[in-house]
């Protein structure tokens, strides 16, 4: 079985041709899933009975001739994105049994576009984690290698789309959560310009830096996501009011000539695995002979985006994790003599450890005495962070850099460590502070081990991202998918 | 700035968050150090730079307010993990008397 399920682009060409139902490309997808899951655990919840009855709604529509990018694709959500009557969990104890009574926008738009939903991917605890290892059910693994990890948070959308358990998968990014795993799991992870998607349905986790995005397999198929789930949503007033391009026709011109890349030396960070160095430096000569010009850039400020990350993510997250009180929703404490005491039980028993450190570091950063020392600080350093991207791409048109300094880590490794494991983003964390987009691409394999380039753009430019991606793809031989072998 | 056990204990009741012992002594180490880490931001001199919030140059963002149809109240109460009627039921927050 070397593809158990095709590219989203070739399952477009197979249902709009008529080649495959929309119903048996499902059932295909659901057949995977449970003989390969048990392996992996990027599922927290398959939804057999509505996918079906999706994909045979999507059949009736095809049928009656109707064309569209998503239309009978399956694919499956992040857990922190809200699905109205199917149970979203966040990862978190605190959520274990919540049935949302309303639709998530990015979930909304994937529904009226016709892509069938097969359930709900796995991830760290409210998106918190580098590694899956948070997640308050189960851990995932990478199929690449079952005994390390597959990254995080979007752990289980990345692991889904590479043992090809759904064709396309939506991740959420506030730190690198779809970039790291997307480059730990060999797949392509876009992370849009912050406000391109709408974050309403989105649980939040750092309001400011939250972007959802795609995973699939190759850019071409990231192209056709983007095109239905971006775009102004009044629900979400921080999504903006910019035209959404047909992000697809901009593949079409694989020329890299007069293309001005930046390579900034600050992202070769020390702690760099020799290999994913020399992996990275392969691709960027692959992009050299495909016609790009390279110039040496400085961000002087990115050694500074991870301690500033570790002040603004907490604060904005103790402030957004506020509302898991036991009240309305969710887990409660069953001990506790006065609402207060409950409150505090709730919390404490409800989120997992690194959950809590966050809350914990998050009011501390905004409490009387430390606010200006530490959150007001790190907003100015995040001022210069942007600053640094804005200066740079006035002499270049995009920044091509590694995603982590290391490939996929062996599953505990890091679990007691939390400043290492903070680490694994230190090359994805600027561009979420600076809210510019980013896409990781699958350039080689490290002893086994997927690598992924990270390209980074000006605002609104993921059309020229996944150009140039999808160019670099069709240059070189990709990667293709793990050899998974299974019990 | 000394970040003690006491501070630990301080925070964790501002954020309502209830901490074993062990959770304690492990959050007080465990902060301490990412702490250490992000100490390293005093050193940037920021004197001159305003600070970001949001990367958007958005300002006030309206709209009409215009009367739309909510959540049925059945809707909104079937996650609730106590109910009284059509409302939530927590522990009492006055003493009685």
């Amino acid at each position: 079985m070397s593809d158990p399920l095709p590219t989203l682009a070739a399952c477009r060409k197979l249902l709009d041709e008529r080649h495959i139902s929309a119903r048996e490309l499902t059932q295909q997808a659901l057949d995977r899933i449970a003989a390969v899951d048990d392996s992996i655990g990027a599922y927290l919840t398959v939804v057999e009975e509505h996918a079906l009855a999706a994909a045979a709604a999507a059949d009736e529509r095809l049928a009656a001739g109707e064309r569209g990018p998503l239309l009978g694709i399956p694919m499956a959500l992040k857990d922190v994105l809200i699905t109205q009557g199917i149970r979203t969990t966040a990862g978190s104890k605190m959520l274990s049994s919540y049935i949302p009574p309303f639709e998530g926008t990015v979930a909304e738009r994937l529904q009226a576009a016709g892509a069938v939903l097969l359930g709900k991917l796995n991830c760290d605890e409210f998106a918190m984690g580098s590694s899956n290892e948070n997640s308050a059910f189960k851990p995932v693994h990478n199929p690449w290698d079952l005994q390390r990890v597959p990254g995080g948070s979007s752990g289980g959308s990345a692991a889904a789309v590479a043992a090809a358990e759904a064709v396309f998968t939506l991740g959420s990014d506030t730190g690198g959560s779809i970039r790291q795993p997307a480059s730990f799991c060999g797949v392509v992870g876009l992370k849009p310009t912050y406000g391109r998607v709408s974050r309403f349905g989105l649980i939040a986790f750092a309001s400011s830096l939250d972007q959802v995005g795609p995973f699939t397999r190759t850019c071409e198929d990231a192209a056709y996501v983007l095109e239905v789930i971006a775009g102004h949503d009044s629900r979400d007033s921080t999504s903006a009011r910019q035209p959404v391009p047909t992000y697809r026709a901009a593949l079409a011109n694989h020329d890299l000539h007069g293309l001005r890349i930046g390579i900034p030396q600050e992202f070769f960070v020390p702690g760099l695995q020799p290999e994913v160095g020399k992996a990275i430096e392969g691709a960027i000569g692959q992009l050299e002979q495909l016609g790009a010009k390279l110039y040496d850039v400085s961000l002087p400020h990115a050694p500074y985006a991870l301690p500033a990350y570790y002040i603004i993510a907490p604060a904005e997250a103790s402030a957004n994790l506020a509302r898991f009180d036991g009240v309305k929703y969710g887990y409660r404490a069953t001990e506790g003599d006065a609402l207060w005491d409950v409150y505090a039980a709730t919390r404490g028993e409800g989120f997992g450890p690194e959950v809590k450190r966050r809350i914990m570091l998050g009011t501390y950063a905004l409490s009387a005495g430390y606010y200006d020392a530490y959150y007001l600080q790190a907003q100015k350093v995040r001022t210069l962070i942007r600053q640094d991207f804005d200066r740079a791409f006035r002499e270049v048109d995009l920044l091509v850099a590694p995603t982590s300094p290391t490939t996929a880590f062996r599953l505990g490794e890091k679990v007691d460590d939390p400043l290492a494991m903070y680490f694994s983003d230190v090359c994805t964390i600027p561009l979420n502070l600076a809210g510019l987009p980013g896409l990781v691409v699958p350039c080689a394999l490290a002893h086994g081990l997927p690598v992924g380039i990270q390209l980074m753009g000006a605002s609104w430019s993921e059309g020229e991202l996944l150009r140039v991606g999808h160019a670099f793809e069709q240059a070189t031989q990709g990667i293709g998918l793990p050899s998974l072998t299974v019990p | 700035m000394q970040f003690t056990r006491a501070t630990v204990q301080h925070v964790a009741t501002l954020c309502r968050l209830a901490l074993t012992e062990a959770e304690e002594e492990q959050m007080l180490e465990q902060l301490s150090s990412i702490l250490e880490h992000v100490n390293r931001l005093a050193g940037v001199d920021t004197s001159a730079v305003p600070p970001t919030a949001s990367v958007l140059d958005l300002q006030n963002v309206e709209r009409e307010d215009v009367v739309q149809p909510s959540l049925p109240v059945e809707a909104v109460l079937q996650n609730a993990p106590d109910r009284s009627g059509s409302s939530f039921r927590v522990r009492a927050i006055l003493e009685e008397g």
